[in-house]
C-alpha cells in the first residue's frame, strides 16, 4: 500500500482478513476495494450512485452496481459477504436503521465509517460563533452538504445499544493518526466494526 | 491518450449453410429446420488460440452488416461507431462476428426464403422460432469458425436477449457478456406493442395470410407497424428535440396529410422499411421476442457455476426496455454470485440510445473489454 493512502482506507484495509468477500456500499471511485482486491486477495463488489465514479471503477477492472445503496441490497442472500463496508456513506442515507440491518443481514461483519459531529471544532463553532458545525471531516456548508444524518460517536454507540448490535472494534481518527482519548471530543472520524 | 478510430473499410457478407436434411436443426418448440443459411460478416483477425472472438447480436430489424461499408454504399453498418480499429470492439485486437438471425430476411433463412421441398417461399409454413433457436443456429456458425469459447457476446434490445440466451444455453462458451437495453422476459407492455404491430400487418388485405410473395409486400400494414415501432424507440424528450411542433410546409392543411415534421419522419421511416424488411419476418421475430423468458432461474440453471463476466447497460430515458428490467438481470446474476457490473447511462434518446454514438457507452465497454481481455489484477472468480 502506498504511504499516501487515506487514513480511513488504511484502517479498513487492516481490518479485512485476506481472501474475504467484501461489499462496499457507496464505493466511490473504487480505491478502497481495488486495494483490498489487489493486495488482500479479497473478492470485492461495490454499489455506487455516481456515473463518473462507476466509470472509474470499471477502468480499474472492478465489478460495480450503479444504484443508490438503499435499493441495491435487497437481492443479496443472507451472509453473502464477510464484510459490508459503509464508509462515509451512512450519514448520506435517510433510512440508516434499515441500511445497517440489511448490511448486517448480508454481511457477517459491517464496517461503518462516519464523521463525528461532536468534534471540538464543531462544538466551539456552534458555541462561540453560533454557526452550524464544520470540521476537516465535515467541510460542507449547511446548504451544500450531502449529509442528511448528523451524529456523534456517542450517538452511534447509543444506537448500537438500542438495536442490540455488537461493536467488535472501534477506531477514532484524528487528522493524520488514530487517537485514543476522548474520541467524542477529539476524533474527526470514527470507524466501527459491527456484528449481530 | 486517445487512439484514432477508423473504419473497417470495405466488407462483404458471407454465407454459411448447415443442417442439411436429414440433419436438420431441432427447434425449441418442436419441429426442425434445415437446411439453414446464416448470413454473417467478420472484422479483424482470429488469433492463433482463437481466444479473441466477439459475437455481436443484432436487434429486431438489423442484419449481419454491423460495420464498414458494402461496395457502393454511402452508409456504414448499423453499429459502425462501436466496431473498428481503435473503437470499443477494436478490430486491431478482437475478431468480431455478426450474423443475421434465423427468421430474418437479410440473407439468413426465414419465412421469405425458398423452401427446398416446395420450391416456393416458406411464408407461414416456416416453423415457429425462438431466441433460443436463433442462438443455437449461431452456435453452428461459431463451431464452423472453430471457436470453442467466445471472448464476448454483446448486443442491444433483442440482441441483448440473445446475449442472455447465449449464457443460458452455453455458459462455458462465453467469457464476457454485454446485454444492453434489454430484459430477462418480455413484459405485457412489450408484448402489447408487438401485438399491435402484428395486427397492423395482418389486417392489411395485401398480407394474404402471409402468401403475398407473388404480389408484393403488405405495404400499408408493414409501414404502419414500423411507425408504431419508431414511436416506442424514441423518448418524449428526444422527439421534442428532434421535431418539436415544427411544421413540414409552414402551415396547417386540414387535409389529413402531413402537417408536422414528426408525421413526415414516421411516414418516411415506415415507407423506407417496406423496401428493406419482410412483413412475415417481422411477425416471426416479434413473436420470438414475446416468447422470451429467462426469469425464474432459467438464466443460470440451479447448481451451475458461471464464470462469465457481465456488463449490463440501460438508459435512463428508455421506456420500452426500462432500467428496472436491466436491474432484474443483475439481481438474478448477483443471487448466483456471477460477476456483474451494472450501469445506467444518461441519454435522452430512449431505446434508440444504444444505436446512437454515445461516448459514455463506448468508454465503459472499451474499459470493460480491455480489463477482461488482459486480465486485470483485481479479477477474481467469485465462489459460492
Amino acid at each position: 500500500m502506498k504511504s499516501n493512502t487515506r487514513l480511513d482506507h488504511r484502517i479498513i484495509f487492516d481490518i479485512v482478513d485476506p481472501g474475504s468477500r467484501v461489499l462496499d456500499l457507496g464505493c466511490g471511485n473504487g480505491d478502497l476495494i481495488y486495494l483490498l482486491a489487489r493486495d488482500k486477495n479479497a473478492k470485492v463488489q461495490g454499489i455506487e450512485l455516481s456515473d463518473e465514479a462507476i466509470y472509474e471503477c470499471v477502468k480499474k477492472g472492478l465489478s460495480v452496481f450503479n444504484s443508490d445503496i438503499e435499493s441495491g441490497l435487497v437481492e443479496y442472500p443472507d451472509q453473502s459477504f464477510d464484510y459490508v463496508i459503509l464508509n462515509q456513506s451512512m450519514q448520506e442515507v435517510t433510512k440508516v436503521d434499515f441500511i445497517i440491518q440489511e448490511a448486517l443481514r448480508v454481511g457477517r461483519k459491517v464496517i461503518v465509517g462516519f464523521p463525528n459531529f461532536a468534534h471540538i471544532t464543531a462544538r466551539l463553532r456552534l458555541f462561540f460563533q453560533g454557526k452550524a458545525p464544520m470540521t476537516k471531516a465535515l467541510p460542507y456548508r449547511w446548504y451544500d452538504t450531502p449529509n442528511v444524518r448528523c451524529l456523534s460517536i456517542t450517538d452511534f454507540r447509543d444506537f448500537c445499544r438500542e438495536k442490540d448490535i455488537r461493536i467488535l472494534e472501534a477506531f477514532y481518527l484524528g487528522e493524520t493518526a488514530v487517537i485514543k482519548f476522548w474520541p467524542n471530543l477529539l476524533a474527526l472520524n470514527a470507524i466501527f466494526v459491527l456484528t449481530k | 491518450m486517445v487512439k484514432k478510430e477508423q473504419t473497417v473499410g470495405l466488407v462483404e457478407t458471407k454465407y454459411f449453410t448447415f443442417a442439411e436434411p436429414p440433419h436438420e436443426m431441432p427447434l425449441e418448440f418442436g419441429g426442425k429446420l434445415g437446411p439453414i443459411t446464416l448470413a454473417y460478416e467478420t472484422y479483424g483477425t482470429l488469433n492463433a488460440d482463437k481466444s479473441n472472438a466477439i459475437l455481436i447480436l443484432h436487434a429486431l430489424s438489423a442484419d449481419a452488416h454491423a460495420a464498414g461499408y458494402h461496395r457502393g454504399d454511402k452508409n456504414p453498418g448499423w453499429w459502425d461507431p462501436m466496431i473498428g480499429p481503435g473503437k470499443p470492439f477494436d478490430t486491431n485486437r478482437y475478431f468480431v462476428i455478426c450474423s443475421n438471425v434465423i427468421g430474418g430476411c437479410k440473407g439468413s433463412t426465414g419465412p421469405s426464403s425458398i423452401n427446398p421441398k416446395t420450391g416456393k417461399p416458406y411464408a407461414l409454413s416456416f416453423p415457429g422460432i425462438t431466441i433460443g433457436d436463433m442462438v443455437r443456429a449461431q452456435r453452428y456458425l461459431i463451431d464452423f469458425l472453430g471457436i470453442e469459447k467466445l471472448f464476448c457476446v454483446a448486443g442491444g434490445s433483442m440482441g441483448g436477449m440473445q446475449v442472455l440466451q447465449w449464457v443460458a444455453s452455453y455458459p462455458d462458451r462465453v467469457r464476457a457478456a454485454i446485454p444492453i437495453a434489454t430484459t430477462l422476459k418480455h413484459s405485457p407492455q412489450q408484448i402489447a406493442f408487438n401485438e399491435v404491430v402484428r395486427q397492423s400487418i395482418m389486417s392489411d388485405p395485401a398480407w394474404r395470410n402471409g402468401e403475398y410473395y407473388e404480389y408484393g409486400q403488405p405495404e400499408r400494414g408493414l409501414a404502419l407497424a414500423r411507425m408504431i415501432g419508431h414511436i416506442t424507440f424514441m423518448s418524449d424528450k428526444s422527439m421534442e428535440e428532434k421535431f418539436s411542433r415544427r411544421l413540414k410546409n409552414g402551415n396547417y392543411n386540414f387535409n389529413f396529410g402531413v402537417d408536422f415534421e414528426v408525421e413526415s419522419y414516421l411516414r418516411y421511416k415506415g415507407d423506407a422499411f417496406v423496401k428493406r424488411f419482410d412483413a412475415n419476418s417481422y411477425l416471426y421475430i416479434t413473436k420470438a421476442m414475446d416468447y422470451f423468458d429467462l426469469s425464474g432461474g432459467r438464466l443460470i440453471p440451479p447448481g451451475r457455476r458461471v464464470d462469465t463476466r457481465f456488463l449490463v447497460i440501460s438508459f435512463k430515458s428508455d421506456w420500452l426496455y426500462p432500467s428496472y428490467q436491466s436491474q432484474e438481470i443483475v439481481r438474478e446474476l448477483k443471487m448466483r454470485f456471477v460477476d456483474a457490473t451494472y450501469c445506467e447511462l444518461r441519454s435522452t434518446y430512449g431505446h434508440d440510445a444504444f444505436l446512437v454514438e454515445l461516448d459514455e457507452m463506448k468508454e465503459i465497454i472499451r474499459h470493460f473489454l480491455d480489463k477482461t481481455y488482459s486480465g486485470a489484477d483485481v479479477l477474481r472468480v467469485y465462489e459460492i
